[in-house]
C-alpha cells in the first residue's frame, strides 16, 4: 500500500495530479467531446507517450534525443503491418496481379510478401514487436553511442540524423513499406472493425489507461535509486562513474525504456488514426515530440500530457485559419519556453497555480463570510423592522 | 611485475600526452594506514597520478598495483569496486540532490541497472547515511539541498561520498582547497580519523595543514619524484626549496 501510495502515486501532490489528469482524460472529455473531436484528443494523446518518455530521457537523464519519432514510428509501423496484412486477404485483393500481398506491393511488382512481413499475420507477435523491435533498435544506438560516451549535443544530432535516414529508407523502399504514403486503408484487429464509433471510444479508453500505466512506470523508476542516479548524472557525469557506477548501462536502459514507451504510443496512434506514414517518422515530428515536452515541463511526467495537449490542439485551431503562421508561432514558443519557463507548464503551475488556487479560495471564503455577515445584518434589520 | 605487501604500488609508470611525459617512471610506494602527501609546483603531475590510478587516463607505460590487482587494465567503475575511492580537486557533488540523496546515491549497494531500480532505504542504509553524515560534520544538513552547501562544507560532502563507500585507497585531490582556518582543522582531525585501516593518498598546497596531516611526504615536479620522506627531511631538502618550497 505505502509501495503504490510513495513510489507509484508519489505522495499526496503526485496522487492529486493523477487523479485530475484521469478525471480529464477518463470522464470531462469523452462526456465533453463529439466523437470527431475525441479521436482527435486520442491521437494527440499517443504524441504523449513519446513526450513522457522524453521526461525520463531528456528531463531526468539530461540525455536529448531528436529521434523519438523513430521509434514512435517504429511502433507505428509494427502494429500497421500486422493490420495491413488482415486488411489484405485473398478475397479483398483478388484484383491484384499477385492477390493477398498488400496492395502497395503489388503496384511495386512484388510478387511475394517479403519475410520480414510473414510474422506479422501474428497478433501475438505484433504486439511483441511493438514493444521489442524498437528497443532493440535503442539499445544498438545505445551500446554504440554511449559505450564510446558520446553525449550531449553531439548525441542529439546523432539521433537526428537517425531519424532522416529512417524517413529515407521507408520512402525509398516503397515495395517494402509503402513509401511515402505509408500504410494506409486499415480496417480490422482480429476481425474487429477498429473504424466503427465503438471501436473508436473502445481503442481511446484504452490509450488513456496505457498512458496512466505509463507514467506509473515513470513515477516508479523516477523514484528509485535510479531516479536520483540519473538526476546525478546529468550533474555530474564523472562523480557518479567514479562512485562505481558503469553510467553507460543506466543511459542505454533509459533511452531503451523511453524506446519502449514511444513505440506503444506509435502502435495506439496506428489503430486509431488508421494509417502510418514515414510523416510521423521523421525530425519534424521528433522535434515536436522535443516542444511538447518543454512546453508542459520537461521534469513533469503529468505535465508534459498538458503540454502535448495545448501545443496541438493549437496547431489544429491556429493551422485551420492561419495555417502560414503556425510554425512561426511554434518556433516563438519554444523560445518563449526555453527563455522564460524553462520548466514548462508545469514549473508555472509549481510556481504561481497553487498560489492562485489558495487566492481563489481566500476570496470565496471572504465573500462567504461577507455574504454571512451581510445576511445576518439584513436579517436583523428585517426582524428589527417587525 | 613483483608482488608487494603495498596497498598501493605504483611501478615505471609514464604517461604521454603528443609526446609530453606528464608522468616520467614514476614509483610510488603507498602502505596500509597510512597517510601520504603529494606536493609540487602547477604541472608537477599531481592530478595525473590519480586520474592513473582512478582510470580517468589510461597509463601509456608501467603498472598500478593495488593489493596486487593491476588497475590499468580495469574500467573505472571496476577501480571504484576494488576499493578506490577518489575526490575531486573541484567538489564535486550532486547540487540537485540533498545531502542524504547525495550519501545515499553513493552507498556502494544497487550498482547496477536493476541492482538500482529494486534498492531499498533499509534501516541499515539509513544508518550508515546518518553515521557518516555526523563524521563530516553535516549531521544537521541531511535534508538540504547540496547546491546550498558552503564551499567547504561540499568538499565534506564528497569526502562523506567516499567514506560511505569504505574504500582501501582514498585520493583527495586538494582536499582544504577553500576552507577556513576553522574548517581547515576539522578537516585535518577528520583525515587523521579516517585513515586508520585505510590508506590515504592526499594532494595538497597547504604546508602547514600538511604538516599536520602527513605521515610521509612525497614531492613531485616534472612527472617524476624530486624527493620523498617525513615532512622534515622535505622541507630541508635543497632541491625542493629550489623548485617548490622556495617560492
Amino acid at each position: 500500500m505505502n509501495f503504490v501510495y510513495e513510489r507509484l502515486l508519489g505522495g499526496k501532490n503526485g496522487a492529486i495530479g493523477i487523479a485530475i489528469l484521469a478525471a480529464l482524460i477518463f470522464i470531462i472529455l469523452p462526456v465533453g467531446l463529439d466523437l470527431f473531436r475525441l479521436n482527435l484528443v486520442g491521437k494527440y494523446l499517443t504524441y504523449a507517450f513519446a513526450a513522457v518518455s522524453l521526461v525520463l530521457l531528456w528531463g531526468y537523464g539530461g540525455i536529448l534525443s531528436l529521434g523519438q519519432g523513430v521509434f514512435f514510428g517504429l511502433g507505428g509501423y509494427c502494429m500497421a503491418m500486422f493490420l495491413k496484412l488482415e486488411a489484405s486477404d485473398p478475397v479483398t485483393t483478388k484484383i491484384q496481379s499477385t492477390p493477398g500481398i498488400p496492395d502497395f506491393m503489388d503496384w511495386n511488382q512484388l510478387t511475394a510478401l517479403p519475410w520480414f512481413w510473414e510474422p506479422f499475420n501474428s497478433f501475438t507477435f505484433t504486439v511483441i514487436a511493438v514493444l521489442v523491435v524498437p528497443t532493440i533498435f535503442a539499445f544498438i544506438i545505445g551500446y554504440s553511442m554511449f559505450k564510446r560516451r558520446v553525449g550531449g549535443v553531439y548525441f542529439a544530432i546523432i539521433t537526428q540524423a537517425i531519424a532522416l535516414i529512417l524517413t529515407v529508407l521507408i520512402v525509398g523502399q516503397q515495395g517494402y513499406t509503402g513509401g511515402i504514403n505509408g500504410i494506409t486503408d486499415l480496417r480490422t484487429l482480429n476481425g474487429w472493425d477498429i473504424r466503427s464509433d465503438s471501436a473508436k471510444y473502445i481503442l481511446y479508453f484504452i490509450n488513456a489507461f496505457l498512458l496512466i500505466g505509463v507514467i506509473f512506470l515513470g513515477r516508479f523508476i523516477l523514484t528509485s535509486k535510479f531516479g536520483r542516479l540519473l538526476l546525478a548524472m546529468r550533474d555530474k557525469e564523472d562523480r557518479v562513474r567514479f562512485s562505481g557506477y558503469d553510467v553507460s548501462n543506466f543511459k542505454i536502459f533509459i533511452f531503451c525504456i523511453s524506446a519502449m514507451i514511444s513505440a506503444v504510443g506509435g502502435a495506439m496512434f496506428t489503430l486509431q488514426v488508421g494509417f502510418m506514414s514515414p510523416s510521423f517518422v521523421g525530425i519534424v515530428p521528433s522535434i515536436e515530440m522535443v516542444i511538447f515536452a518543454a512546453v508542459g515541463g520537461r521534469m513533469s511526467l503529468i505535465g508534459v500530457v498538458y503540454g502535448t495537449l495545448i501545443v496541438n490542439a493549437g496547431k489544429t485551431a491556429f493551422s485551420e485559419s492561419f495555417p502560414e503562421i503556425w510554425l512561426f508561432l511554434m518556433g516563438g514558443l519554444f523560445i518563449a519556453v526555453v527563455m522564460y519557463f524553462p520548466n514548462g507548464i508545469a514549473g508555472l503551475w509549481d510556481k504561481h497555480g497553487k498560489k492562485l488556487i489558495g487566492c481563489i479560495m481566500r476570496m470565496q471564503c471572504v465573500t462567504a463570510v461577507k455574504g454571512m455577515i451581510e445576511n445576518k445584518r439584513t436579517g436583523k434589520i428585517g426582524t428589527a423592522s417587525k | 611485475m613483483s608482488i608487494t605487501d603495498f596497498t598501493l604500488a605504483i611501478e615505471d609508470l609514464t604517461v604521454s600526452f603528443d609526446g609530453f611525459k606528464a608522468v616520467d617512471s614514476l614509483n610510488l610506494y603507498v602502505d596500509k594506514d597510512e597517510l601520504r602527501v603529494v606536493i609540487g609546483p602547477n604541472g608537477a603531475g599531481k592530478t595525473t597520478v590519480l586520474d592513473l590510478i582512478c582510470g580517468k587516463t589510461k597509463a601509456t607505460e608501467g603498472s598500478i598495483k593495488f593489493k596486487n590487482i593491476e588497475l590499468t587494465r580495469l574500467s573505472e567503475h571496476q577501480i571504484v569496486h576494488a576499493g578506490v575511492g577518489r575526490k575531486f580537486q573541484t567538489p564535486s557533488i550532486y547540487e540537485n540532490l540533498s545531502v542524504y540523496e547525495n550519501l545515499e546515491v553513493s552507498y556502494p549497494k544497487g550498482h547496477s541497472v536493476f541492482g538500482s531500480l529494486a534498492f531499498k532505504r533499509t534501516v541499515e542504509v539509513d544508518t550508515r547515511i546518518r553515521e557518516i553524515a555526523d563524521e563530516i560534520f553535516l549531521g544537521d544538513f541531511l535534508d538540504m539541498e547540496a547546491a546550498l552547501l558552503s564551499h567547504g562544507q561540499k568538499q565534506w560532502l564528497e569526502i562523506g561520498m567516499l567514506l560511505i563507500q569504505d574504500p582501501e585507497l582514498l585520493m583527495l585531490d586538494e582536499p582544504v582547497a577553500g576552507m577556513s582556518v576553522k574548517e581547515r582543522e576539522q578537516t585535518a582531525e577528520l583525515l587523521k580519523k579516517i585513515c586508520k585501516g585505510r590508506s590515504v593518498l592526499v594532494i595538497e598546497h597547504d604546508m602547514e595543514f600538511v604538516a599536520r596531516i602527513a605521515h610521509k611526504v612525497t614531492v613531485l615536479h616534472q612527472g617524476k619524484i624530486l624527493a620523498e620522506g617525513d615532512m622534515q627531511t622535505v622541507q630541508n631538502d635543497p632541491k625542493v626549496i629550489e623548485v617548490y618550497l622556495g617560492h
